[in-house]
């Protein structure tokens, strides 16, 4: 094996090493996130009322967590059309689901 | 180019053809966000019924909260072990068999996630908890099937990509349709994270 | 009730209704209508049999993925579906004529045509039509030999066919659904009406609006991803910008209908509870949902029939189109708005104030970018050199009739005033107002444009201009009086009144709706002598009318490779630049083999087991339903195990056609000027009347 050869299977083999621990990294955040989750429902420790936020808070934090990790979605530009297109899904989703729930609830306090 | 992800989801270490396979990552990152916006919806419709239970099964009756977290275990190990078939397959594009061994790996633990959601939805019948009783559960059954068939239909797509390999090899066609299984998967996470967060956890919290 | 045919029995065939159901006009609308379909499939089967041309019918059009023909397709299928729609318009306008207490047909009958008219009017004759449209421009605008996706380009057209389809069969066995384009549960719910017209609907519709989603998610990629090198986004063709805007918007617009399909489905099917009257169901969800689709739907419909206005002001006046960039930006904001405007569908539903006044000034203000669009227009005639060609009278139409049923949708937008005239016929004037000048005319104005790059021969002036006449005021006589009687109180979708004070209005509608359907015809006309005169008319340089867009610098009817090699544009409207400053037609410097996709039967394969799965689960054929499903997801896994080579194109070819094509120009010598534009020297060599700086 030349010397080149080996160079470049070296940094092949760090590149390797480098994404198997940004994988592990997200598995681990993940993990965490998940038990904080059902901690926060399980162990009763959270005052009333502060679960649905904390709930919130975390399910948000998690999905971030898998955008980055797993689908790849960050800010370099060859991924901006990506991370544009995912905004934009985000806007029009919540267009849409926000004003679903306001309706409906305005309707069903109305017809109490 | 080859160095660097031109795409959502790994690059897989083309051989020419990033070009064409970036269109069709892109393209399915459109339907996968077209799709996201069905499963909001869906979410959104049970969010207006969450509160219908019309006297039947409520939240308290249906979570079964141990069920529920071995299936998230079950579901992010998938997940995990799909990223693992995608480094083998950058990194060791000759070994097709350590790919397809990851892969199993995530096929048969989302596999047990399915069998365990199988039998929460059997464990609902025999309790009363079926669609037909209320708006509630309607809802329910639609949100979390909606997801379970997404699922299924990943693992009959995940069947058919272990016979391409098997039959083409570790190709640029391949390895773009490994990258585009690899956005559906993950996916289905995030909307997995949703609905034990938020059906789930927040019906008995 | 049997395992072989479900609940499909020899009483739900509709041909003999004449002789089963009694000898009235109303079984004989019925009768006839049924054997309509019926003989007119068998004519064009024994036709293209006689003719012996299945082979070349299957080889050149059903398999074939080439944009240009796929759009082509969708343009004929929405013309079919438009005779009937135009059929159906016609009988219910003489229904209202004798509304007086009664009319000619029966009560569920009548609610049967307002329901299929919509449906297919709004599914599959104007969605086919922008469809079409998009698939034969957007590629050919934008310097790309064919879309993203060619073969799932196919399959989209197999899925609206199978929409058509079921419409169409539904008009021989079984009845559709009664409730309006819409279908509001729970009148179209299992308690209520148990089938099959319901379930008709839902499978038209959900299986077809999974075509346009992925129409959609691939026009948009194909412009993301393909543009010609140079092609900057603010240097696209309108059209082109408009396309992308409609394609964003199917991609995410589409969804809520599917959702409401489904669940729908599920409630009808399975008895689940979403928008039952019990246990727990709302139908006000399915009102929420169906509108969440049905707003942006109706600019999904617009927004191309913009772009092809714009693209023919700034032709027919030789000038370049003011005001590009406020265009581009109206277009976007009228995209991302319009999914903030849906309730004002239902402002009667109860909402309190605040939510009605929050989406009604939403509605006021996506008012805002379309009038931007109407100046923009009529800054670009300004100082024109204007032709009076056909397509600007559908253009004059559109311009006043438009503005008229924008400002009457301005007055809807108001929910104090909405719930005067909510349900009524005004509402009727308006949408027929802004859907047929605003969508229709666009639609035909362009195809006076685009027929001679299609087919390599213009469309007869003479005969186009008596149609586009006939259009105009047809639709005034037919629309404008539904304003005054819904004022009056007249409510939509009444079978019957009993205002006298009506009858008039009703009967100036019946000779409007009688001159659409000469209108109507007045197309085939056209399209006939024009076929007759077609080497008067020939244009086969492919520029009969000086246009600026790339897709006019090729043959007519371009190769089926689009470009000899992809151009490179270094500025907006690249190829008028190139005229104006008398350097067009250039030779490439060299050629090279053009790779193209291979024809596929997927969109056949598509259409028959869809089909199949909508018509099974219709009747509850269940053995059927699960065939066509397995075959359909057998035959993709088997597709994706085959080996697809692509076609090769020899570079030796593309030379060959392309020096024909150059030599041709050459001989002609001097270009046609704009007095002759419509005169046989045409024949598509413009001498241009644009100036540089233009």
């Amino acid at each position: 094996m030349s010397l080149k050869q080996k160079l470049l299977l070296d940094s092949k083999n760090a590149e390797e090493a480098a994404e198997r621990r940004f994988y592990t990294i997200g598995l681990v955040l993940s993990i965490v996130l998940t038990v904080a989750s059902f901690a926060s429902v399980m162990t009763g420790l959270l005052p009333h009322g502060w679960a649905l936020p904390a709930l919130a808070l975390l399910a948000l934090a998690q999905i971030v967590v898998h955008l980055r990790i797993f689908l790849h979605i960050d800010l370099t530009r060859q991924k901006r059309e990506d991370l544009q297109l995912l905004l934009f899904t985000i806007l029009l989703l919540g267009m849409m689901a926000f004003g679903t729930l306001w309706i409906m609830a305005d309707l069903e306090a109305r017809m109490m | 180019m080859s160095e660097q992800n031109v795409h959502p989801g790994m690059n897989l270490g083309y051989d020419g053809g990033e070009e064409e396979a970036e269109v069709k990552i892109f393209g399915f990152w459109a339907f996968v966000m077209s799709d996201l916006v069905t499963f909001g919806l869906v979410f959104a419709i049970f969010g207006t019924m969450a509160g219908s239970t019309a006297g039947g099964p409520g939240p308290e009756e249906v979570t079964d909260l141990t069920s529920v977290a071995i299936q998230t275990v079950l579901l992010l190990g998938s997940s995990f072990g799909f990223s693992w078939a995608s480094l083998s397959m950058k990194y060791h594009p000759k070994s097709r068999w350590r790919t397809l061994g990851w892969l199993a790996v995530a096929a048969t633990s989302a596999l047990g996630f399915l069998v365990l959601e199988v039998v929460d939805f059997h464990h609902w019948t025999t309790i009363g908890a079926v669609p037909q009783r209320s708006g509630y559960l309607s809802a329910l059954w639609a949100l979390v099937g909606l997801h379970g068939l997404h699922v299924a239909g990943g693992l009959i797509w995940m069947a058919a990509m272990t016979g391409q390999i098997l039959v083409f090899g570790l190709t640029d066609d391949i390895k773009s349709r490994v990258t585009r299984m690899g956005l559906y998967w993950h996916f289905l996470d995030v909307v997995w994270v949703g609905i034990f967060s938020m059906v789930f956890l927040a019906g008995v919290a | 009730m049997n395992a072989l045919f479900g609940r499909l029995s020899w009483s739900e065939l509709k041909l003999f209704e004449t002789f089963t159901h009694g000898w009235s006009i109303d079984t004989l609308v019925a009768a006839g209508a049924a054997w309509a379909v019926v003989l007119g499939a068998v004519a064009v089967a024994g036709w293209l049999t006689w003719a012996g041309l299945w082979g070349r019918f299957w080889r050149d059009w059903l398999t074939s993925v080439d944009h240009k023909k796929i759009g082509i397709m969708y343009i004929v299928l929405g013309f079919v579906m438009m005779a009937r729609g135009v059929a159906e318009g016609l009988v219910m306008r003489s229904h209202q004529a004798t509304a007086l207490g009664g009319g000619v047909l029966s009560e569920e009958h009548w609610a049967e045509l307002f329901s299929t008219h919509g449906t297919i009017m709004i599914f599959f004759v104007a969605m086919p039509f922008i469809t079409g449209f998009m698939n034969y421009l957007i590629p050919l605008q934008i310097g790309a030999r064919d879309m993203a996706f060619p073969m799932l380009n196919q399959i989209s057209l197999g899925l609206t066919a199978t929409g058509a389809a079921l419409t169409m069969i539904s008009l021989v066995v079984g009845v559709f659904e009664t409730g309006g384009w819409t279908a509001y549960p729970p009148f179209t719910g299992a308690a209520f009406d148990p089938g099959p017209g319901p379930d008709y609907w839902v499978w038209a519709i959900v299986l077809s609006g999974f075509g346009s989603m992925f129409s959609g998610i691939n026009f948009a990629v194909t412009i993301y991803k393909m543009r010609a090198p140079g092609m900057t986004y603010m240097r696209m063709p309108v059209f082109t910008w408009t396309a992308l805007c409609t394609s964003i918007l199917l991609t995410f617009a589409l969804p809520p209908l599917t959702v409401a399909g489904l669940m729908q489905a599920l409630d009808r099917y399975l008895e689940f509870n979403f928008f039952t009257n019990d246990q727990g169901g709302n139908m006000m969800n399915y009102a929420n949902l169906f509108w969440m689709f049905g707003h942006p739907e109706v600019y999904i419909l617009v927004l191309p029939a913009y772009g092809i206005f714009s693209e023919l002001t700034s032709t027919f006046a030789a000038k370049k189109l003011y005001g590009y960039e406020s265009l581009v930006l109206a277009t976007m904001s009228i995209a991302v708005i319009s999914f903030a405007v849906w309730l004002h569908h239902f402002f009667t539903m109860g909402n309190s104030a605040t939510v009605n006044v929050a989406f009604g000034i939403a509605t006021m203000v996506i008012a805002v970018p379309t009038g931007v669009k109407v100046y923009v227009w009529m800054a670009t005639l300004w100082g024109g050199r204007i032709r009076f060609t056909t397509p600007m009278y559908y253009m004059t139409g559109f311009f006043i009739l438009f503005v008229v049923g924008g400002l009457s949708g301005i007055i809807l937008a108001n929910p104090a005033i909405n719930w005067q005239v909510h349900n009524t016929q005004f509402i009727v004037a308006h949408f027929h107002n802004v859907l047929l000048p605003g969508l229709i005319f666009g639609i035909f104005a362009g195809i006076h444009i685009w027929f001679p790059k299609a087919f390599g021969f213009r469309l007869d002036e003479r005969a186009g201009k008596i149609t586009a006449l006939l259009w105009i005021v047809g639709f005034c006589l037919t629309f404008l009086p539904l304003y005054v009687v819904g004022l009056m109180g007249y409510p939509r979708r009444s079978s019957a009144f009993d205002d006298p004070a009506f009858l008039p209005y009703m009967i100036v509608c019946l000779i409007g709706a009688c001159m659409l359907a000469a209108a109507f015809t007045g197309l085939f006309v056209t399209l006939w002598i024009s076929i007759r005169k077609r080497d008067e008319l020939a244009v086969p340089m492919g520029d009969p009318w000086d246009g600026r867009t790339l897709e006019w610098a090729t043959p007519a009817p371009p190769p089926h490779w689009n470009f000899a090699v992809i151009p490179h544009i270094s500025e907006r409207d690249a190829f008028a630049r190139e005229k104006a400053e008398g350097r067009p037609y250039v030779l490439p410097e060299r050629y090279v083999d053009i790779h193209l996709p291979p024809n596929t039967p997927a969109g056949m394969i598509v259409f028959v087991t869809t089909t199949a799965f909508g018509f099974a689960a219709t009747w509850w054929i269940w053995w059927l339903a699960i065939l066509a499903i397995l075959v359909l997801v057998g035959w993709m896994i088997v597709h994706s195990f085959l080996d697809h080579p692509e076609v090769v194109i020899p570079a030796v070819e593309v030379r060959r056609a392309t020096n024909v094509w150059i030599e041709a120009i050459e001989l002609a010598g001097e270009g046609v000027t704009r007095d002759d534009e419509v005169s046989p020297k045409n024949r598509g060599y413009a001498s241009t009347d644009m100036l540089v700086a233009s």
